[in-house]
Formats: C-alpha cells, sequence, structure tokens
C-alpha cells in the first residue's frame, strides 16, 4: 500500500509515462537489450526514442494479456454459440420409411422428413409424358436438384424420378417452394404439378419451377427403396 | 460525488453524439474519472463480482430457455434433454446452477463487507436498503429456479416454501391456492414460477442500476470509514480500480471454474435427479444452501407462524441496521467490541447454517433456538447498546494518513523522478 501511496506522486512525464535517462538502452519485448538509444537528429528524435524504450515491454504486456483474454472470451462464447445448432435428439430423427403399395396412381402423399413435408406422387402414363416432353431450355432451373445425383445432373424427367425399372412413375421431392419456404398445393396450376399459394410459383408434373419468383426446382431428397413397395427417406 | 461529467470529447461525430446525449460521458463520469478512495481492500471487489455474476445467470439463463419445456409432464425429460443432447447443454445448466451460488456466496461476502465496515451509516441507508431489496429479490429468484427441473426436491421445496404462507391467520389458505393456481403444486405453479424466474433477474438489474447510482450520489466507503476528505484521498476508477476488480472477478471465475467443472453437483441434492412425485416426500429434505441459516430458525421455534415471521424477520431485520447501529464510528477496524461481536455474529450465521442441514431433532434444535435468539439479539440489543457503551480507538483525520501513517505523511514527491535507472 506504501508502495502504491509514493507512485501516486510520481510526477509524470509527457503522456503521464516515468521519464527515463537518455542513455538508457532500449529493452524489447523478450527482455533483450539493445544499443543505447542516443540523440542524433536532435531533442525530439531523442524523446520519441526514449519514449519508445519505456513503452515497448509494457505495450507488450498489454497486447499479450488483451490477447489472451480474448481468447478466454472466445472460448467463453463459443459453447454460448454452439448450443444453436441442432441438438442431438434432432439429430437423431434422420429418416423416414414410406410404404408406396398404399399409393394409387395419380395420388400425392404427403409424409413428414425431419419436420418438412415430402411429396411422393405415383404419377400417371400422361403425367409423366407430359413431363419427358419439355426440353431443359424451356425450364428456369435447369439442374436436376436431386441429392442422389450430381450436383450437375440436368433437370430431365429421369434425373427427377426415381432410378430403376418401372419406378419412374414415383416422383419423390421435398414440398417446400424454393421461394420462401410455403408448401405448395398439389395438382393445381397450368403445369399440372404444384401451385405454391404464397406468391404463385408454378411446378411441372416433375416438380421443376416454371412460372414465378421461385428460383429452383424443387428439392429431391436423398432416399433409396428398401423394397419394390418401399422407400426409405435420408 | 460524481456531479457534472469532465468528459470531453474529441471527435466531431461524438461531439455531435454527446450533445445530444451524453452517454460516453456518463460512464466516462462513472467507471474512468470516478474517484474512489485510495484504500480499498480486495473485500471491495464483489460489487464488481456480483454484476458479473448477474450477467452470467442472465446469459446462461436465457439461452437455457431456449431447450426448456416449463410443462409439469415434460420439465424433467427437458432438463434431461439440456444434458445430454443439447451442444454443451451440460456445461450452460451446471454454469447456471453453480452461478446461483456462487451470486449467494458473492452476495453473502459483499454483505459481510458492508456490516464489517459500516458501509450502511449515514448517507448510505437507501444504498444499503437497496441492497436487502436485491438479496430478498435473488431469494425469491433462486427459488423458484430450484423448482423449474421438477425433481423431488423442486417440487417438495416449493410445497414447504409456499406453504409458509398457509400459516397466516385467515388469508393464509387462500394466499397458497393463490400461489399455486390450484389445489397443489402443480402445473399451474411451475408456469408462474418460470414466468417470474425469468422476470425476477431484470428487476434485479434495475435495481441494481439504482444500487449504483445511490453509491455513486454518496461516494464509497473504506477499510477506515472516513470520508475522502481530498484529492490525495482518491485515485481515478480507472485503471486502479478496473484492474483491481478485474483480477477480483479472475480470482473468483477460477473458484467458480472449479465448482463447475470438478464438483459441479456437490453443492446440489441427488434427490433433485427423481422426477416430481406429488404421492412421496424425500426423507430427508433440505432447502439449498444459501437458505440454510433462515431454514434453521424456521425450525427453531415450536409454533407455525412464529416459525414464519422469525424467518421473515431475521431478512426485515436487516432493513433496519443503519439505525439498530447507533454508533457514531463506521469501521469495525476502530470499534473494538463491535468487531469480536462481528465475527461472533458471523459464526453464528455460519452455524445456523450448519444446523440447518441437519434433522430437526433433539440438540439440533436447542442448538438452533439458541443462535436463533443470538442472531436477533446481535441487532436488536447489541448494535443499539454497543454505540453508547462501547469505547472507539482513535480514528484516522483522513484516508491517507492512515494509508501512510502520520510520520511518512509527508513522503517525498520526487522520489520516483530522481530515481536512478538500475534496471531496464
Amino acid at each position: 500500500m506504501q508502495l502504491e501511496a509514493l507512485e501516486g506522486r510520481v510526477d509524470r512525464g509527457p503522456r503521464g509515462r516515468t521519464p527515463v535517462s537518455r542513455e538508457r538502452p532500449s529493452v524489447g519485448p523478450g527482455g533483450r537489450v539493445g544499443p543505447p538509444v542516443t540523440g542524433m537528429r536532435g531533442k525530439e528524435t531523442i524523446v520519441a526514442a526514449t519514449e519508445t524504450a519505456g513503452t515497448t515491454r509494457r505495450d507488450f504486456l498489454y497486447i499479450a494479456t488483451g490477447a489472451m483474454g480474448a481468447v478466454g472470451a472466445a472460448a467463453a462464447v463459443w459453447p454460448f454459440v454452439s448450443q444453436l445448432q441442432p441438438d442431438a435428439s434432432v439429430l437423431a430423427l434422420s429418416s423416414t420409411e414410406v410404404d408406396l403399395g398404399q399409393i394409387q396412381e395419380g395420388q400425392i402423399v404427403t409424409v413428414k422428413w425431419r419436420g418438412k413435408p415430402v411429396f411422393v406422387w405415383n404419377r400417371t402414363a400422361a403425367d409423366i409424358e407430359k413431363a419427358k416432353a419439355t426440353e431443359i431450355s424451356a425450364l428456369i432451373d435447369p439442374v436436376a436438384r436431386n441429392a442422389n445425383l450430381p450436383a450437375d445432373a440436368p433437370a430431365t424427367d429421369q434425373n427427377r424420378a426415381a432410378e430403376g425399372e418401372g419406378r419412374e412413375k414415383w416422383l419423390v421431392v421435398i414440398g417446400i417452394c424454393t421461394h420462401l419456404g410455403c408448401v405448395p398445393i398439389g395438382h393445381m396450376g397450368e403445369f399440372d404439378g404444384w401451385f405454391c399459394p404464397c406468391h404463385g410459383s408454378e411446378y411441372d408434373s416433375a416438380g421443376r419451377v416454371r412460372r414465378g419468383p421461385a428460383p429452383e426446382n424443387l428439392a429431391v431428397p436423398p432416399y433409396k427403396f428398401v423394397s419394390d413397395t418401399k422407400i426409405s427417406i435420408g | 460525488m460524481s456531479g457534472h461529467s469532465t468528459f470531453e470529447p474529441k471527435h466531431p461525430a461524438l461531439k455531435w453524439f454527446e450533445s445530444r446525449l451524453p452517454l460516453v460521458g456518463l460512464i466516462h463520469s462513472s467507471f474512468v474519472a470516478y474517484p474512489t478512495p485510495r484504500n480499498l481492500n480486495y473485500w471491495w471487489t464483489f460489487g464488481g463480482i456480483l454484476s458479473l455474476m448477474l450477467v452470467v445467470q442472465i446469459l446462461s439463463g436465457v439461452v437455457l430457455v431456449m431447450h426448456y419445456t416449463p410443462h409439469a409432464s415434460m420439465a424433467f425429460d427437458s432438463v434431461e434433454h439440456i444434458m445430454r443432447d443439447v451442444s454443451y447443454g451440460w456445461l450452460l445448466r451446471y454454469m447456471h446452477a453453480n452461478g446461483a451460488s456462487m451470486f449467494f456466496i458473492a452476495v453473502y461476502i459483499h454483505m459481510f463487507r458492508g456490516l464489517y465496515y459500516g458501509s450502511y451509516k449515514a448517507p448510505r441507508e437507501v444504498l444499503w436498503i437497496l441492497g436487502c431489496i436485491i438479496y430478498l429479490l435473488m431469494m425469491a429468484t433462486g427459488f423458484m429456479g430450484y423448482v423449474l427441473p421438477w425433481g423431488q426436491m423442486s417440487f417438495w421445496g416449493a410445497t414447504v416454501i409456499t406453504n409458509l404462507f398457509s400459516a397466516f391467520p385467515v388469508v393464509g389458505p387462500t394466499i397458497v391456492e393463490w400461489l399455486w393456481g390450484g389445489f397443489s403444486v402443480d402445473n399451474a405453479t411451475l408456469n408462474r414460477f418460470f414466468s417470474l424466474h425469468y422476470l425476477l433477474p431484470f428487476m434485479i438489474a434495475g435495481v441494481v442500476v439504482l444500487h449504483v447510482w445511490a453509491l455513486h450520489v454518496v461516494g464509497q466507503n473504506n477499510p477506515t470509514g472516513v470520508e475522502p476528505k481530498s484529492e490525495k484521498d482518491t485515485v481515478p476508477f480507472t485503471p486502479y480500480a478496473t484492474i483491481k476488480d478485474g483480477f477480483g472477478m479472475v480470482c473468483f471465475l477460477i473458484f467458480f471454474a472449479w465448482f463447475l467443472f470438478y464438483i459441479p453437483n456437490y453443492l446440489g441434492h441427488a434427490d433433485n435427479y427423481i422426477p416430481a412425485n406429488p404421492l412421496v416426500t424425500p426423507a430427508h429434505i433440505v432447502p439449498e444452501w444459501y437458505y440454510l441459516p433462515f431454514y434453521a430458525m424456521l425450525r427453531s421455534v415450536p409454533d407455525k407462524l412464529g416459525g414464519v415471521l422469525t424467518m421473515f424477520g431475521a431478512i426485515i431485520v436487516l432493513f433496519f441496521v443503519p439505525w439498530l447501529d447507533t454508533s457514531k464510528v463506521r469501521s469495525a477496524r476502530y470499534r473494538p467490541l463491535f468487531k469480536q461481536f462481528f465475527w461472533i455474529w458471523v459464526v453464528v450465521c455460519i452455524g445456523l447454517g450448519w444446523l440447518g442441514s441437519k434433522p430437526a431433532e433433539g440438540g439440533y434444535v436447542i442448538a438452533g433456538r439458541i443462535l436463533t435468539i443470538w442472531y436477533f439479539a446481535h441487532f436488536l440489543i447489541i448494535l443499539p447498546l454497543l454505540g453508547l457503551f462501547e469505547k472507539p480507538k482513535a480514528v484516522p483525520a483522513s484516508i491517507t494518513e492512515a494509508v501512510l501513517g502520520k510520520s511518512k505523511g509527508g513522503a517525498p514527491a520526487s522520489a520516483g523522478v530522481a530515481a536512478p535507472q538500475t534496471k531496464g
């Protein structure tokens, strides 16, 4: 406490720092002593040089302390951010099975996968024909958006529908409009696919966007056939 | 004491803003230029530590609510869900649960410090009373928070504490039904406790603002209890108090981390990991440690209403300490008798806490009665009489004199300037 008291009385130099003698050796961050800083270009230079000599180590300590504090703060903040991500119980609900045997020709069934609606459509021959007849060049989004295919696969009906002999009638898409996330209504709109009630986007019988603000085709989720009449989404 | 700010903005944008809302100036005058007594010791860092703990509790609490479900049939599972599924959920929940205990440790030290150094005496009565209000709000918040996990201790703690109000004649049973929102502690109770548990911390934060405001009007007390008389008696808040408080906080956080990472369930009860069962009371039911002294007092009185009044009275009496202490001298440093009685009282409080954790039988009850009587006697008999009969030691004329001693009062001012630089 006495030391502190004495400190309070020290006559502070410029910028409140203790003035030091001119001949004082400069001290680097690691305590390395350099050659003495002497006046070579007049008084002002000396003041600056002695200031540097007097401040370097303190500055180093400030920066080192601040850096440690920043690392600590970041480490403390991380759990608060990390807790926002989907938790283990959400990740555990990752796949849904659908029995196709119950879906009649022409019928669209909606199932829930990871909290989202997935449309499973048993398409008629006419639906398929129409989708196949559409040129890629007529599409807003020419990419398949099929999680089971490479990212650059073209949006042909073959790339959109289920893969395999006799399975092309099955169309499985995530039932969320790629515009702003509404659920489109089936068997509606000019293209015989879906019509989104929110902002009027229209999809065809392969789930490809054909009109309106939506930028992308309805996404095809990852799925596979576990048997001839059953698929597993996710 | 703080008066008008001496802060003068240099940057034109800041000047523009400052002339419209002097926010930076307020911060500057409160936490940079604000004069603090030069002799504050580490017991004075607990105000800052408490502010930090309030922030920790609010932040961790807000995050926990993102994952918690306040429903009688889902609350317990949602807490386990936080512990097992949520990323770092275990850390956040242990931080909140142990943070509450740390908060109370800090507040008890803060209160003992205030009582030891006479920080409640004129002109700091309002400051002290605001502190007592914060303490009451903390008790309510802590209690309601403990109910939320909906384990056995939560449920039966809630039952016992709410039933305290049934002791009041005529209106008691009605009050209890209104607290419960039913005829027993159930979902309605859980929901309202959850709502209030979220609200009260922000009320605490509001009263803390008043508490700090009152502090900055009357200025800080100090270990001598002598008011600063000249500029020599004070140092600016920054860097002196900020660095000292910061160091205190870091040390306290290490203590906190020890609980958090090594013994996170030490201060809890295993029974609270059993889901609430309204049909079976645990064999040995005790509140959280920070209520134990009051719990001991409750059980010491063989009458239901008497016990409840004694318990509440133990807190109410704190509000009147500024007028119960009749001594003109603030600090226990210069009050030889008070100092001894103070430490006896501290031991009495700890003893009551220990008794509160013991079963209410035999010698424990008798000891509890003796200590309860002493607790009240300290405030109602000893404090008023000490002021009249105690002969205090000589109080120093100023803080500087107390710090430097009379002979060293005129220490050479040029020591630092003339000192040769022997080391780099």
